[in-house]
């Protein structure tokens, strides 16, 4: 081997390291102190104990966020995912008036931050006399996530599919057995996609969830409120939670949906 | 089951496109009708209109005597199958063919039974619980097949559905598409590009082309009798003698070409009998140009040099070159025995009853697949 090869190796190899580090090292940092034996979440790390853990699961506050969070996430990605497909469905079906205008407006909030998308949503709520609860911070991330499934799920509609769809007409199914049973079966993937993507984004979502809550919270916020009193390994505990959380999903969604979905 | 068609001035325009104008078509019960014709000549327009998937902007369109012009695809006695199969990817090959059944309320037990019946029809059996995926082209057509015959149609749209299989399988599902329709009686309406495969299936051919019937009957007539010169140059090669009609007697016509005066007889004229001093086109097949070392009763032609030639397997395909008319190139395909030299001037004769002769302000056929 020559010397240019050895270098470029090296080199190839460290920049790869470099950018793995770079991006977990912070999480391994937080996962590993969450284990701290101590009451500083700081080097040195003194031992392991799960005791920061056992300290999460029985805190009430927490656990309840924590299904607050579970809950807002379900629910909001099912009615993101479902209104998502219903304007895919019609985008790519049927002759509608200004198509392109439509894509772009249903697209648009992804460009806008979750912070004016929140403030938006709250003058609205206050204006409209609506009581900030679960049900806002839920309204607000389907705001967010609609248009993702949305992109998601029109951009798997081809004109394959629509020959598939006529074929069921054909065969006597009406508009509604056509979706049922033909369409959105065929789209099961990418509506997966988007409904686990929409759960990650859900799950993590921070901005909205605190400023359109007020006595039941989601989890970051509950996270939130506990580092105002300062860094704990408690903190990097329900840290390392929601970071494993998301990570099940994510696999979740390679394993089911892109897994499969390569198989054809 | 089956049902006869009736077709009634069907026009569709699309802007100020005009895609099909005043198509008149009569179809028998339990007919093999092909329509056939280069792309954008209507036929899968055409189709689309008796399947219920577009509506004529004019005309009217009758299965079994009944109106069926603003009736929607799902309750109308038609299936399609379609050109790139449209199974159902989710489900597995039974649960395909069922679909039809199961939306006619049909109990699970008995679709399956009768999918599995239309599975064997087509020798897909063995394969009822797999997925669309798992099978070859050739497979997947079968299981469209079976798919849009088990709700026991009364007409069967095919929307060129060999168009994507390898020449070998086509031939192959060709006979079995012909025997399946034999068997079950249904009305098959097919559309098509090539003319082989047109010839090959169908009873009766119907040539369009922009938007129009350039001609319809049997393959044999289709080809042999044109009454068009685009049907005769999309049904296969051809030679075209540009001539005028100079006089007529009791039995024959006087025509004038560059290879010189010929006596045409009168049933040559396929698309009627013109009047003296009239353009006309004869049309004489490559097959039916032989040398002279044979056919000796046949009238001479011309005499023309060979250009080139190359063997086909069951034939000779050679280009000549008329002496007296060097412009005009002909093909003709010669016997595999004939000892054919290149820059050899020979005899070339036709059998005067071969020759068509047909009106010629009708434009040439742009012919891609030949």
């Amino acid at each position: 081997m020559s010397l240019r090869s050895i270098l470029s190796g090296a080199f190839s190899w460290s920049y790869f390291v470099a950018i793995y580090v770079f991006i977990f090292l912070p999480v391994a940092v937080l996962v590993l102190f969450s284990f701290q034996d101590g009451t500083l979440p700081i080097p040195p790390f003194n031992g392991v104990t799960l005791k920061w853990y056992a300290e999460v699961f029985t805190d009430p506050k927490l656990m309840s966020a924590l299904g607050n969070s579970l809950n807002v996430a379900f629910l909001s990605s099912l009615l993101a995912c479902l209104l998502g497909f219903c304007a895919a469905y019609g985008l790519a079906r049927f002759r509608l008036p200004a198509t392109a205008l439509q894509r772009i407006l249903l697209t648009a909030p992804l460009t806008v931050s979750y912070l004016i998308i929140a403030l938006g949503l709250l003058v609205l709520f206050n204006w409209a006399g609506v009581r900030l609860s679960l049900w806002t911070v839920g309204i607000g991330h389907v705001v967010i996530n609609l248009p993702l499934c949305f992109a998601i799920i029109y951009a798997s509609m081809g004109e394959h599919q629509k020959n598939t769809e006529r074929a069921a007409q054909d065969l006597g199914a009406n508009g509604i057995q056509v979706v049922l049973l033909v369409t959105a079966p065929m789209l099961m993937p990418s509506i997966l996609a988007a409904f686990f993507l929409s759960l990650t984004f859900s799950w993590d979502e921070f901005i909205i969830s605190f400023l359109l809550s007020r006595f039941d919270v989601t989890l970051p916020v509950e996270i939130w409120s506990l580092l105002r009193s300062g860094l704990n390994p408690k903190t990097n505990a329900i840290g390392s939670i929601v970071f494993l959380t998301s990570s099940v999903l994510l696999v979740a969604l390679e394993i089911f949906v892109f897994r499969a979905g390569s198989g054809k | 089951m089956t049902a006869d068609v009736r077709l009634e001035k069907i026009t569709k325009t699309f802007k100020d496109f005009t895609a099909l104008s005043e198509i008149m078509l009569d179809i028998e019960a339990g007919e093999f009708i092909v329509l056939l014709g280069p792309s954008g000549c209507g036929k899968s327009t055409l189709l689309s209109i008796i399947g219920g998937f577009l509506s004529p902007s004019s005309g009217r369109v009758f299965i079994g005597d009944k109106d069926m012009t603003g009736v929607p695809p799902s309750i109308r006695p038609t299936t399609t199958m379609f050109q790139d199969y449209a199974l159902f990817p989710h489900m597995n090959l039974r649960d395909n063919v069922a679909f039809g059944l199961r939306m006619r309320k049909l109990g699970r037990r008995e679709r399956g039974l009768k999918a599995d019946e239309f599975l064997d029809l087509v020798g897909m059996k063995a394969s009822a619980v797999r997925k669309p995926h798992e099978l070859s082209g050739g497979q997947r057509q079968r299981v469209a097949l079976a798919r849009a015959l088990a709700v026991d149609p009364d007409l069967l749209l095919l929307d060129e559905p060999l168009g994507a299989l390898d020449m070998k399988l086509r031939r192959q599902m060709q006979d079995e598409l012909k025997n399946i329709q034999r068997e079950i009686g249904t009305t098959f309406i097919h559309v098509t590009h090539d003319q082989e495969e047109a010839m090959a299936i169908a009873d009766r051919i119907v040539v369009m082309n922009d938007g129009v019937i350039e001609g319809c009957g049997e393959p044999v007539d289709i080809y042999m009798r044109p009454q068009s010169i685009f049907t005769a140059g999309f049904m296969g090669e051809v030679n075209f003698i540009p001539g005028k009609v100079m006089s007529k007697d009791a039995l024959e016509f006087a025509i004038e070409t560059a290879l010189g005066s010929m006596k045409i007889p009168i049933d040559a004229f396929s698309a009627g009998t013109p009047t003296p001093g009239e353009k006309t086109m004869l049309c004489i097949r490559p097959e039916q140009l032989h040398p002279s070392s044979e056919h000796t009763v046949h009238a001479a032609l011309c005499q023309a040099r060979i250009i080139d030639g190359a063997f086909f397997g069951t034939h000779f395909r050679c280009h000549l070159q008329p002496v007296t008319a060097p412009e005009l190139i002909l093909v003709a395909h010669m016997p595999q025995s004939a000892q054919l030299r290149v820059g050899e001037t020979i005899d070339v004769r036709v059998k005067s009853g071969d020759i068509i002769a047909l009106p010629s302000n009708h434009s040439m056929p742009n012919h891609e697949t030949m």
